[in-house]
């Protein structure tokens, strides 16, 4: 017959342009998140591949001002080369931020707000997120179309059904959906396609002096993990063996059991 | 692309296959889960402590639950929330386990993890035998399709692993899979919580000679490509970049080669496929099903999203009136009539329910016809539009005929699986409702106010049609669309054919019900002023009203409402010349959770009027600055 057939990789890269694409359709005005992150440029590829070779909505930085210098600098030389309409965002200081959260929490909040604030702002109907179910506990159990209520706020106990590819729209003035075109994704499967596509990550990712990030974040709640793994092949070669979990680096998830949940359910990614 | 992508880097990385674990409450579903992680290697390091500590917290020994129950009130509760989805891999193979919830909203939350697994585990108590949820997940599994089911007879221990006790409970389930035509691959005998037959042979049971729940798991077949199938390409999307037209969509079966001659839709017309465009890929000239593909046509024709693209050979069939297999999401039961949109793959049609033919009873799983579907039921319905509808019937394995039915707050209610096309029957009502346009929130904008009913209950001479008087004069100066239907004046018009039966009242508050929807669709606020003493007569018309519905109570006790006696209907009640008089010779129900409570017995009615038209006001002023009334 002359068709070849489809492997993991394959499926997954359809099954998120056909994601994508619904978004592209359904929501307007729609946007992209793009943390800088390994996922985050996969999305963004993605988003290439769905729209032949562009991105055709606004993609946002929420900047906390804390992020690695390298993140930075990849951030503006790849906002140029993936001629992407940017659009920054900025965080309300961290004192604005609910006392009763854990430290590294209450700092990751702060990015809730900046984007709360965005999203507000330029009355986004959908924002395209960058999150994967195997992540984290409470992300496992995410719609692919999330809705978020007029406080932007994740209503766990009412998630609308959602079956064979049809997905929530908004049905009520000030509401939005976040879309996860990732969220079937794995750590591993993510750096796979990486190396398959050939898309450029922050070196921050490769291990230097025996030690690498897995998961990049702000720089004072982001520490590095124990690797050898240099290139891409040692990556995958790590991810196919390792047993710690990817956000082992990422504070505010160890804090205390709920504090990842609590940061969600308010509106964090 | 790099050279990575080898044939053998390829075969390495098969999709994963999907496993839903359904079962009754308490029948063990995490505890095997959890199990099966564990012994299979596919826990991360220190999740075993994680639980271990959480558990502790809560003076439990090892609750397995928590590695899927990862939100605080689940582990608090004890119950599962919402369905989860977790990696695991069995050798050289890729699994994602899909868990669902056992009990609250659980078709909904089930559906959501189930509907793409490719065979499922079915958790039986064999202390127990099936359940309730046993039945209602095994005619979800028959609905969505799925084929390969895995039962695991678990708990064991507690038969002391008896050949003839475990047999006994599986011919039990046997017999319940074949009412609905599903049929188990195999029966695993085991216990989760000792790990009997989980990845490990038992060595309490030397007469079972089948696999262990690992090896039957490893047995399930890799879906086969829908490549080998007639061409399905529902449109996705138009787009037009740099002056070029691409047709985007996902293929969901066939293949299409450069060249090829397509129809389009049902306007049918024929394009040829000029070219299979794509970025970072290299050049193609066929695609297959599972593909996200974009196309440009010759001549440059424009469909329309939901056009089915297919060849001229093997068209879908078209009816406008199909029948399908229905499971009812919504909270509120289906009744004849309603009209919803019906969403197949990339298309929406506007569809009314025309007939409800059978509703199953979850108790034996024989079909009965009933007038209503109720929440959480699974039934057989025809769904009516009013132009033709492509489609391909539901066959399981494929994409093909998954029907959902939308509702006007462009929620999901419902999973439709169409059977085929419905004849028109001798005697069957044609009815088809259609729906405006313009929506209650671009009516609401204008108005400065939503629609909103509130029904006013209560005995006779209790004070409802002055107060609902008072209050509409009331919000007519503040510019609210508002109108009072008022028992006695309905009576005189729309409803002089009624007595006051039992019956006729009944179909007296339904009249009633069904023009105060229409009036707060076209965004009144609407006043209903009448006795309506039977509980079950007002819940018929909040069903019928839907979440606007606003009970209130207005409160006087019989003997004053028997002094006040304005239209002396008391003192004829009392000397026999009316019958079937509430509070004389007729019950009165009183609410038990109205949304306001009005006693009539003390305060004036300037005071009484006024409550309730604050009440009202908090209930349909828009607050946005951008809709203020004049």
């Amino acid at each position: 017959m002359g068709y070849e057939a489809m492997d993991h990789l394959d499926q997954l890269e359809a099954q998120s342009v056909f994601i994508l694409r619904e978004a592209y359709r359904t929501l307007k005005p729609l946007a992209m998140l793009w943390s800088l992150g390994k996922d985050s440029n996969v999305m963004i590829w993605l988003a290439k591949k769905a729209f032949l070779g562009r991105v055709p909505f606004p993609v946002m930085h929420v900047d906390t001002g804390k992020k690695f210098p390298e993140m930075y600098k990849f951030r503006d030389e790849y906002a140029k080369i993936w001629e992407l309409d940017l659009l920054l965002g900025e965080c309300p200081p961290v004192e604005e931020m609910d006392p009763s959260l854990p430290p590294a929490a209450r700092s990751a909040a702060r990015k809730t707000a900046g984007l709360s604030a965005m999203i507000e702002k330029n009355k986004f109907q959908g924002v395209i997120a960058g999150i994967r179910r195997d992540e984290q506990g409470t992300r496992a159990k995410e719609r692919v179309f999330s809705p978020r209520g007029a406080s932007h706020k994740w209503d766990i106990r009412n998630q609308p059904p959602e079956f064979w590819d049809q997905y929530a729209t908004p049905h009520e003035e000030g509401m939005h959906i976040r879309v996860h075109p990732l969220l079937a994704w794995r750590e591993i499967d993510i750096w796979r396609y990486i190396q398959r596509e050939n898309i450029p990550v922050v070196d921050l990712y490769f291990s230097k002096n025996g030690k690498r990030y897995r998961s990049l974040g702000d720089l004072d709640i982001t520490f590095p993990v124990e690797s050898h793994a240099s290139t891409l092949t040692e990556i995958i070669a790590e991810l196919e063996i390792t047993k710690t979990s990817e956000r082992s680096g990422r504070a505010m998830d160890h804090e205390s059991e709920d504090a990842f949940e609590r940061l969600r359910v308010a509106g964090y990614l | 692309m790099s050279e990575n992508t080898s044939s053998s880097h390829k075969a390495a990385h098969k999709a994963a296959t999907h496993i839903v674990i359904v079962g009754h409450v308490d029948h063990g579903k995490s505890t095997l889960i959890g199990r099966l992680l564990h012994d299979t290697g596919n826990l991360q390091d220190g999740k075993i402590t994680q639980i271990i500590e959480s558990s502790k917290k809560r003076g439990l020994k090892i609750e397995w639950s928590f590695l899927l129950d990862s939100l605080q009130i689940e582990r608090d509760q004890g119950v599962t929330v919402d369905s989860t989805r977790m990696p695991f891999r069995l050798n050289e193979r890729e699994f994602v386990i899909v868990d669902a919830p056992g009990h609250r909203q659980f078709l909904r939350n089930m559906i959501t993890g189930a509907a793409d697994a490719e065979a499922a585990v079915l958790v039986v108590d064999a202390s127990e035998g099936a359940r309730e949820q046993t039945r209602r997940h095994a005619m979800l599994l028959h609905l969505i399709g799925i084929r390969h089911i895995i039962v695991l007879l678990n708990k064991v221990d507690l038969l002391d692993f008896n050949q003839e006790r475990i047999h006994h409970v599986q011919k039990e389930v046997e017999a319940l899979l074949s009412k609905l035509d599903l049929k188990a691959e195999v029966f695993v005998p085991a216990s989760a919580w000792e790990g009997d037959n989980i990845s490990q042979k038992s060595n309490h049971m030397p007469w079972y000679a089948g696999p262990t729940l690992t090896e039957a798991l490893s047995q399930v077949p890799l879906p086969t490509p829908r490549v080998d199938l007639p061409l399905r390409l529902p449109v996705q999307d138009v787009y037009r970049f740099d002056n070029k037209r691409y047709v985007v969509g996902r293929i969901e079966r066939g293949c299409v080669y450069v060249g090829d001659t397509l129809v389009i839709g049902a306007q049918k017309t024929p394009a040829r496929v000029a070219s299979i465009e794509t970025w970072h890929t290299p050049p193609r000239t066929s695609a297959s099903a599972g593909q996200s593909i974009a196309l440009i046509l010759e001549p440059d024709v424009i469909p329309d999203r939901g056009d089915l693209l297919h060849t001229s050979q093997t068209p879908p069939m078209e009816a406008s009136r199909l029948k399908a297999r229905l499971f009812w999401l919504r909270k509120e039961p289906l009744r004849v009539g309603e009209t919803f949109r019906l969403r197949l793959a990339t298309a929406e049609h506007t569809v009314t329910v025309s007939s409800i033919l059978s509703v199953v009873n979850l108790d034996d799983l024989t079909e009965r016809p009933d007038i209503e579907v109720p929440p959480e039921g699974f039934a057989e319905v025809i769904l009516s539009a009013s132009g033709t509808i492509q489609f391909d019937p539901f066959t399981p394995g494929t994409t093909d005929g998954r029907g959902v039915l939308v509702d006007r707050q462009q929620r999901i209610v419902g999973g439709a699986p169409i059977i085929g096309p419905a004849e028109i029957k001798i005697g069957d009502k044609s009815v088809h409702p259609t729906l405006s346009a313009i929506t209650s929130k671009d009516r609401a904008k204008i108005k400065g106010h939503k629609g909103g009913v509130f029904w006013l209950t209560g005995l006779s001479a209790a004070g409802k049609t002055t107060l609902a008087r008072a209050v509409e004069n009331y919000l007519f100066t503040q510019h609210v669309d508002v109108c009072v239907l008022d028992g006695d004046t309905l009576r005189a018009g729309l409803c002089h054919d009624l007595g006051f039966s039992e019956k006729d009242r009944t179909e007296n508050v339904r009249r009633t019900a069904e023009v105060a929807r229409l009036l707060q669709d076209i965004g009144h606020v609407v006043l209903v002023t009448l006795i309506s003493p039977l509980r079950s007569d007002r819940d018929l018309a909040r069903r019928i009203i839907g979440d606007s519905f606003k009970e209130i109570f207005i409160d006087a006790d019989l003997t004053l409402c028997e002094q006040r006696d304005p239209k002396g209907l008391y003192a004829a009640a009392r000397a026999g010349k009316i019958s079937h008089f509430t509070g004389i010779d007729a019950p009165y129900e009183v609410p038990s959770s109205p949304a306001l409570h009005i006693q009539t017995g003390h305060g004036t009615i300037q005071s009484h009027a006024m409550k309730l038209a604050k009440f009202i006001e908090e209930n349909v002023l828009l607050e946005d600055i951008f809709c203020k009334r004049p």
